[in-house]
């Protein structure tokens, strides 16, 4: 990944000026909450299932080497072959392997976060592959030559007009009017893509379970470009996490139940798709050979500890749908591929603590991505648990140490304490001017507290503590 | 008189502290007439911003000196859901087992939100009024929604006061963007945050935002302020108590 995340505050304050962004994000951070919670609460026993659900994937990370193992025998048995990479890098280098063996020189995807996040585009372009996205929303910023600024959305933050222009710079045809209409630009896409399809030598897909008991490999969309993917070209190859996997179909079904209600508030996603090693003699379509990429890019350092729980994560997108800072900023703000709580988790565990401090603390700690989490994701835990790695690092700043350790060395001091806040409450009182009602409010203050006053005022203080007033009312 | 009276212990937070002494003086009185004999010990802070911020050792001293400072009372009510998560929080700082995590397992079991605690007494025999009509909304702090589950509560003690007509925000569970430190760090995210939520709060009709945590309070107001909106807000315990009509019942205030 080449997108950093040092400098979070830049990004989102420009991302705050953004009129299209603005108006994409405004639009979906009712939205989405509303067809989430339509959707389960329409579900019985909605607790219940998210209990299974919860308990499934830990489960299946409890036992990962042992899932991901019987995964692969099963892969072999149906006669694909499984390969292991530790590094994003490696898994890039075993899929240009693969697709050289292929003889290839067209690839399509469908949208797989992995890949983005191992960056498998240009390690691909750079062997001089070509490589053609083909979810539509994935198609859009490949085209436009962005990252996705959403999970599951990832062209959130583009406008149909950006759209129709991105088309009509790229797809080459003689046109009388501009393209301006929704339909339209999707008969295009289509047209485009299905030529794409027809030529293309390998499809690499993502996916979004794997399931250990019967070896498949599970494809959610609603487009149904995965399927396509999937059992046109000769070669097909799935890269994926090794946290996807779970044991059984059951525990399959009950994360499928509850994996659309969460994104999309629906039922079930448009397309369930569940493969299974190559072409069968007995069948009349699928590729000829079959490739699964497990990729560890730091997740199993995060096996046995408390941040283990972010492997349950789904990739649902409620928690960034239902967060005041996603909702605010946008994917892009983040810089890694993955935004949002899940995103602020995950990146430092994949990209290193020392250029993702900042996402972490960029967060309110309001709990609501817990709350909507489909397997109870601790989020805002795991948040404070970062904040606490980086403090500990250093990758915090001196200043903020600094105000952390003088607050707890001033409250260990109780007659200081109250002293410094006597003063305190005095000083802001002497400093404040009047308020609407007879409130009064502090307009800034020279030094400290920028932030604070960057947007708001400070209400005053009455004026003296309570404590003092309590000991000197009491006898 | 007879027997004395229980006797409940207020954590005053820091904010109301520092910034409104009256919200403490509020919870006080009421509680005073629902019978309580209320001491406050000597006191700092509970240790959330440093907790929050990552910082568990300081965290822990300063937990351990709080944990001490309460240790003699049955009952500890606090007028910030915020500071009450930390404290039921307190056990997860200390290795199961030891003295302190007993300590903290105690303290958390003993210690209650205002509004819970006041909702746990049974209705107020006592009539309360405000000079209405008085439209109010309410804002619900993440922590007390979530953490504590305060729902039902405030809402139910705000709807005895008569010329007092609360109304809810649609986004009610939406954060208003305060996240302690946080709406230092990131003021603009902070900020279209609270707007979102004062915005909401005036086209309901309110003249009056109510919530049950000072940090959120003055965030928001702070905000109006500066936007110049037409909107105050109170704390719960504020307007309660304002509203305690002078009708014989409940014990004078001290
Ligand atoms: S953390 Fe939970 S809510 Fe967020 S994407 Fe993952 S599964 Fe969905």
């Amino acid at each position: 990944m080449d997108v950093k995340t040092a400098d979070f505050r830049q990004r989102a304050r420009a991302a705050l000026a953004q009129p299209t962004l603005q108006r994409s994000l405004q639009g979906m951070r009712r939205a989405m909450p509303a067809l989430r919670s339509a959707a389960l609460a329409a579900l019985p026993d909605h607790a219940a299932l998210r209990d299974r659900a919860r308990e499934s994937r830990d489960h299946a990370l409890a036992h990962l080497g042992h899932y991901l193992v019987a995964f692969e025998s099963r892969v072999r048995a149906a006669g694909g072959e499984v390969h292991w990479a530790r590094t994003g890098a490696e898994a890039g280098a075993i899929v240009a392997g693969l697709c050289e063996r292929a003889g290839a020189r067209r690839v399509i995807k469908s949208k797989s976060m992995v890949t983005e996040e191992i960056g498998l585009n240009a390690t691909l372009a750079a062997r001089g592959l070509q490589v053609t996205e083909t979810d539509l929303g994935e198609y859009i910023i490949q085209l436009r030559g962005e990252s996705p600024s959403h999970i599951l959305a990832p062209a959130l933050h583009v406008s149909l007009a950006e759209v129709g222009a991105a088309f009509e710079r790229h797809h080459r045809r003689s046109r009388t009017a501009p393209l301006t209409e929704a339909g339209a630009m999707l008969v295009e896409a289509r047209e485009e893509l299905r030529a794409v399809f027809r030529a293309a030598d390998v499809g690499i897909t993502g996916a979004n379970f794997l399931v250990a008991e019967t070896g498949a490999a599970v494809l959610v969309t609603n487009e149904g470009n995965a399927d396509l993917v999937a059992s046109l070209p000769a070669t097909h190859i799935v890269v994926t996490g090794i946290e996807k996997v779970v044991a059984t179909l059951d525990d399959l079904g009950v994360l499928l139940r509850l994996l659309a209600r969460s994104a999309i508030g629906e039922p079930l996603s448009s397309y369930t798709t569940l493969v299974h090693g190559p072409r069968r003699a007995t069948e009349a379509a699928g590729p000829a050979a079959f490739h699964v990429v497990l990729v560890d890019d730091g997740r199993s350092a995060l096996l046995g500890t408390p941040r283990q729980e972010i492997l349950r994560c789904i990739r649902c997108s409620a928690c960034l749908n239902h967060c005041p800072v996603y909702t605010a900023v946008g994917g892009h703000a983040y810089g890694s591929v993955y935004s949002g709580p899940m995103g602020a988790v995950l990146a430092p565990a994949i990209d290193g603590l020392a250029t993702t401090a900042q996402l972490p603390a960029a967060s309110t700690l309001c709990g609501r991505c817990e709350a909507v989490c489909p397997v109870a994701i601790p989020l805002p835990r795991l948040l404070r648990d970062w904040r606490g790695e980086a403090l500990r690092a250093g990758f915090t700043t001196p200043a903020w140490r600094r105000s952390l350790r003088l607050w707890q060395w001033l409250a260990a001091h109780p007659v200081l304490y109250r002293f410094v806040l006597g003063l305190a409450a005095g000083g802001l009182r002497l400093v404040s001017v009047p308020a609407r009602r007879g409130e009064r409010r502090i307009r800034r203050l020279p030094l400290v507290a920028r932030g604070w006053f960057a947007v708001r005022d400070l209400p005053a203080p009455e004026g003296g503590s309570f404590q003092a007033r309590w000991r000197a009312r009491q006898p | 008189m007879s027997e004395s009276p229980p006797v409940v212990a207020l954590l005053v937070t820091c904010l109301v502290d520092l910034f409104r002494p009256s919200v403490a003086t509020a919870a006080v009185r009421l509680l005073e007439r629902r019978g309580f004999r209320v001491e406050v010990p000597s006191q700092t802070c509970c240790g959330q911003p440093n907790r929050s911020g990552g910082d568990d050792d300081g965290a822990r001293r300063l937990a351990r000196r709080l944990i001490a400072s309460f240790a003699p009372y049955a009952r500890v009510v606090a007028p910030s859901a915020s500071c009450v998560a930390t404290v039921h929080d307190y056990p997860a700082l200390f290795p199961p087992g030891s003295d302190d995590h007993a300590a903290a397992v105690a303290l958390a079991a003993r210690t209650v939100e205002l509004t819970a605690f006041l909702g746990e007494q049974g209705p107020d025999p006592g009539r309360a009024a405000v000079a209405g009509p008085l439209i109010a909304a309410w804002h619900d702090g993440c922590t007390g929604l979530r953490r504590l589950g305060l729902d039902r509560q405030p809402r139910e003690l705000l709807g005895r006061v008569a010329g007092l007509e609360l109304r809810d925000l649609p986004g009610r569970e939406e954060c208003c963007g305060f996240g302690g430190a946080f709406c230092v760090e990131y003021p603009e995210i902070s900020a279209q945050a609270a707007d979102h939520k004062l915005d909401e709060a005036l086209a309901t009709g309110a003249q009056l935002l109510l919530g049950a945590d000072l940090g959120c309070l003055l965030h928001l107001q702070g905000r109006a302020q500066r936007r110049g909106l037409p909107l105050d807000t109170a704390h719960i315990a504020e307007v309660l108590a304002a509203a305690i009509a002078d009708d014989g019942h409940g014990r004078e205030d001290g």
